[in-house]
């Protein structure tokens, strides 16, 4: 039998315990802007959870994950600018337009292994960077407002703050529960198995590429979800989004909360962004000490927080 | 013809200046097989440290001199400190704790020197125009950029090919484990490999600085810059960072000077000012791109395996 009582396990109960009722305790202590924080914390979980699936079980160091961030941002932007703002031809246009990118970008990108995929990667969110700033109809590179949020009718308002907390934290989950299905599949064990050897795999039959590439789709996907969410939190979509320390943001988180784990990505991004809101609270220069942070974390944390964890149960 | 011959000078010595940075980052890549992305604030340092110590000396040169020294110096303490620990780890930890680097450098740099830039005045010598050919005049520091990044390109290639440390570079690059075995201090030459890189970042750092402002995350735009160079060129290849870099250089300045009157030939006005700054901006990444797609281990990979 499976022993489902580990810490692991326990930590992840936790963790989707305490963001089910975070509003709660907002509502209760009159606390905003711990909701507001922590919105925007499980939207850019789902984008690490996204991440980690290539990353983590498939092997793929996607160094330009946050382009998805803004293609699916800017789709809700582009559309609402254009006066279309039902949500129900917004979303499937972000989900549609990341993955037709990923599509493109992963068939290039996965001829190249190593660093070089790590740097191809980049290279391509650079670019749809640059094309952002120039789209001078939509801002350019100062941004766009979005005046208005994605409409979904009666099903839900997105500008109530509860309501729209729970859509985000529906989506991390449903993302979440995404993931532990591929994983657990005949093909996520293709996927995996790929990452630890490619060439074993190719000798028993599987199209090692054709296997990746839907891989690199999906999570390209998941995370112009995240894109959408994002702007529709922000109410605004600038370039910025797509900048490649957004990027690297986004693998800190994974590899912190400890990649290939499932939970790993969202314990990650929760302490990156707390830990950077309480420093710059502390310090104007907050990144002075997270650096070095950082730092002490590759140097003697392997394996991340989950990994931490995992090794203080079994001592 | 006169902007032609211009720009083209520019795109030279923008190319040489990327060389200089691209040439670093190659070497600790190619031989610790490092992923430095902290390699872009050793150049915002040496533009920070020319800035500070020209105006304290008040003598352009020697201001330069000793900020040269000082980014060496703290190559090394960061090589001793830091990054020694993480040669043989995961590329991705190098990503990770490098970025850490990079956080930590620029508000270090926002704490000591506050976050408005700084400039870097040259002195009158270096400012007059000097007339290259009859009727084309360029600017004399634009030149001496040339001169120097020329001359210290030229050194590099002597060290690197004709001298002993240059031969354990080069052993190193293709085989590091082996010239470990044959009894060579490889923690010394990782060390001394590390500081010159930095040197040479600085370098560019501050020989950019009086063109520009010095100011906090200059390196990141241009840390990316040559991190496609480097994987254009073939990792840990020298040479294939030089042809990468001019390459680089050339279409990234020509472009911005020409493609908006190439683009207006073919499409209206407006739309090819629109299109014409994201795309000569996109045109290095385009490279890139393409030459992976074609020779996915760069022009010229530096024959390892």
């Amino acid at each position: 039998m499976i022993a489902w009582f580990n810490s692991r396990n326990v930590i992840a109960g936790l963790i989707v315990a305490g963001l089910l009722l975070l509003p709660v305790f907002s509502q209760a202590t009159g606390n905003l802007f711990i909701l507001t924080l922590f919105t925007r914390i499980v939207i850019f979980a789902l984008a690490a959870v996204s991440l980690n699936l290539i990353m983590g079980y498939g092997g793929m160091m996607s160094f330009g994950h946050a382009a998805y961030l803004g293609i699916g941002g800017y789709a809700v932007g582009i559309l609402a600018a254009e006066g279309i703002g039902s949500g129900f031809i917004q979303w499937p246009v972000a989900l549609l337009a990341s993955a037709l990118f990923a599509l493109v970008i992963g068939s290039l990108s996965l001829r190249t292994r190593g660093v070089y995929f790590i740097m191809i990667t980049l290279a391509f969110a650079q670019m749809a960077y640059y094309v952002a700033s120039g789209l001078s109809r939509y801002g350019g590179d100062d941004g766009l407002t979005i005046y208005k949020r994605s409409d979904f009718g009666s099903l839900i308002n997105l500008s109530g703050r509860v309501q729209f907390y729970y859509l985000c934290l529906f989506c991390l989950l449903g993302g979440v529960y995404l993931v532990w299905r591929i994983v657990n599949s005949r093909f996520g064990m293709v996927v995996q198995g790929l990452r630890s050897n490619e060439q074993r795999m190719q000798a028993i039959g599987f199209p090692a590429n054709r296997y990746k590439l839907v891989c690199f789709v999906i999570a390209g996907t998941m995370c112009g979800l995240a894109g959408a969410l994002l702007a529709n939190n922000t109410d605004f979509i600038s370039p910025a989004v797509m900048y490649w320390t957004r990027s690297g943001d986004l693998m800190v988180m994974v590899i912190l909360g400890g990649m290939g784990t499932l939970f790993g990505p969202v314990v990650g991004a929760i302490f990156y962004l707390v830990l950077e809101e309480f420093l710059s609270q502390v310090t104007e220069y907050w990144a002075m000490i997270m650096g070095p942070l950082l730092l002490l974390i590759v140097l003697f944390g392997r394996g991340g927080i989950l990994g931490l964890v995992g090794r203080f149960a079994r001592a | 013809m006169l902007l032609v011959v211009e720009q083209f000078l520019n795109g030279l010595q923008f190319g040489l200046l990327l060389f200089l940075l691209a040439a670093g980052l190659t070497l600790v890549f190619g031989i610790m097989d490092l992923v430095n992305l902290a390699h872009g604030s050793l150049y915002m340092m040496g533009a920070y440290f020319a800035a500070t110590f020209v105006a304290g000396s008040g003598n352009f040169i020697l201001g330069i001199l000793m900020a040269l020294g000082a980014t060496l110096l703290l190559g090394i303490v960061l090589e001793l400190v830091a990054l020694r620990h993480l040669y043989g780890r995961d590329h991705l930890d190098h990503v990770l704790a490098t970025f850490g680097l990079i956080l930590f450098f620029n508000d270090m740099v926002r704490l000591i020197w506050g976050p408005a830039g700084l400039s870097l005045p040259l002195p009158a010598w270096l400012t007059v125009p000097v007339q290259i050919v009859p009727g084309v005049f360029y600017p004399a520091y634009r030149l001496a950029i040339i001169a120097v990044a020329l001359a210290v390109a030229l050194m590099l290639y002597l060290v690197v090919m004709r001298t002993r440390i240059g031969m354990l570079i080069r052993a190193g690059a293709s085989n590091r484990e082996m010239i470990g075995a044959l009894g060579i201090n490889i923690k010394l030459l990782y060390t001394l490999v590390f500081g010159l890189g930095a040197a040479l970042a600085g370098l560019a750092g501050l020989m950019q600085a009086p063109i520009h402002t010095v100011q906090i995350g200059m390196g990141e735009n241009i840390l990316i810059l040559a991190f496609v160079i480097i994987v254009i060129g073939g990792i840990g290849s020298i040479r294939g960072a030089f042809v990468a870099a001019i390459l680089v250089g050339m279409i990234d300045t020509l472009g911005r000077a020409f493609l908006p009157d190439l683009l207006r030939q073919v499409l209206s006005s407006a739309a090819a000012s629109t299109a014409a700054p994201a795309l000569s901006s996109m045109l290095i990444y385009l490279l890139m791109a393409i030459v992976l797609v074609a020779r996915p281990e760069g022009l010229f990979p530096a024959g390892r395996r």
